[in-house]
């Protein structure tokens, strides 16, 4: 498989981010993203993510060929801005959540994990 | 692949009014990402499930856009507020067009 620069990456998840948020550059913290330490298995890590009272979350994955994780959007019934799901990992690398809160603001998280074994296939 | 595809939703049958319960879902699907080679070197096109929504008596409880870094057998677990009695509805929709569903009752009582 093709390997992209550093730069490149950091872009991609630069523009995720952006797409998301409008331009509007996110604060730290207000985001909880549960994560492994280290992940033995990349096509299959246990990823949990929770910000109170926000709209939506969006998770990148910082490593992978394409950031785009999943982007969960809560409704009225949800008892808490939160979800767990399993993703894959193509290496070591942080994940990123990014919730957008009612007043327009956006709050960010992110969290390492190591992998032993890549997820996406090469 | 649209066969085989077969969602499996843990809801508890019953709950006091306004109360808190998780929800666990699990969906059967190779989520082909479109990143792997087949043996001749040739790109295996993506298919995957690319949206996920859960509503309980029409309202919205969760609803997920999904990427090809969701691992194979999706799964989701999230928490849900019942206020009645009612049906939880599951909907998946896969990148081939077709749509998988499933339904929980619950009763407050």
């Amino acid at each position: 498989a093709a390997v992209l620069p550093m730069p490149a990456m950091a872009d991609a998840v630069a523009d995720a981010i952006a797409a998301f948020t409008g331009g509007v550059t996110p604060s730290e913290g207000g985001v909880t993203v549960d994560a492994p330490e280290i992940a033995e298995n990349g096509n299959t890590v246990p990823i949990g993510v929770e910000a109170e009272g926000a709209e939506s979350i969006m998770l990148l994955a910082t490593g992978n060929p394409t950031p785009a994780v999943a982007t969960f959007t809560f409704g009225p019934l949800a008892a808490r801005q939160a979800g767990a799901t399993r993703i894959r990992l193509a290496k070591t690398q942080d994940v990123i959540a990014v919730a957008k809160m009612p007043d327009g603001s956006f709050k960010q998280a992110s969290a390492t994990v190591k992998v032993t074994i890549g997820g996406c296939g090469g | 692949m649209a066969s085989d595809v077969k969602p499996r939703v843990k809801v508890p049958k019953s709950a006091s009014a306004g109360e808190t319960i998780t929800i666990k879902t699990l969906i059967s699907h190779a989520m082909e990402s479109g990143q792997r080679k087949d043996s001749d070197g040739n790109p295996i096109p993506r298919s995957i499930i690319n949206h996920f929504t859960c509503t309980f008596n029409g309202e919205t409880v969760i609803d997920v856009v999904m990427e090809p870094a969701i691992s194979t057998n999706p799964y989701f677990e999230f928490d849900a507020v019942v206020p009645e009695s009612g049906t939880f509805e599951f909907t998946w929709q896969d990148d081939d067009g077709s749509t998988y569903t499933d339904t929980k009752e619950i009763t407050v009582g």
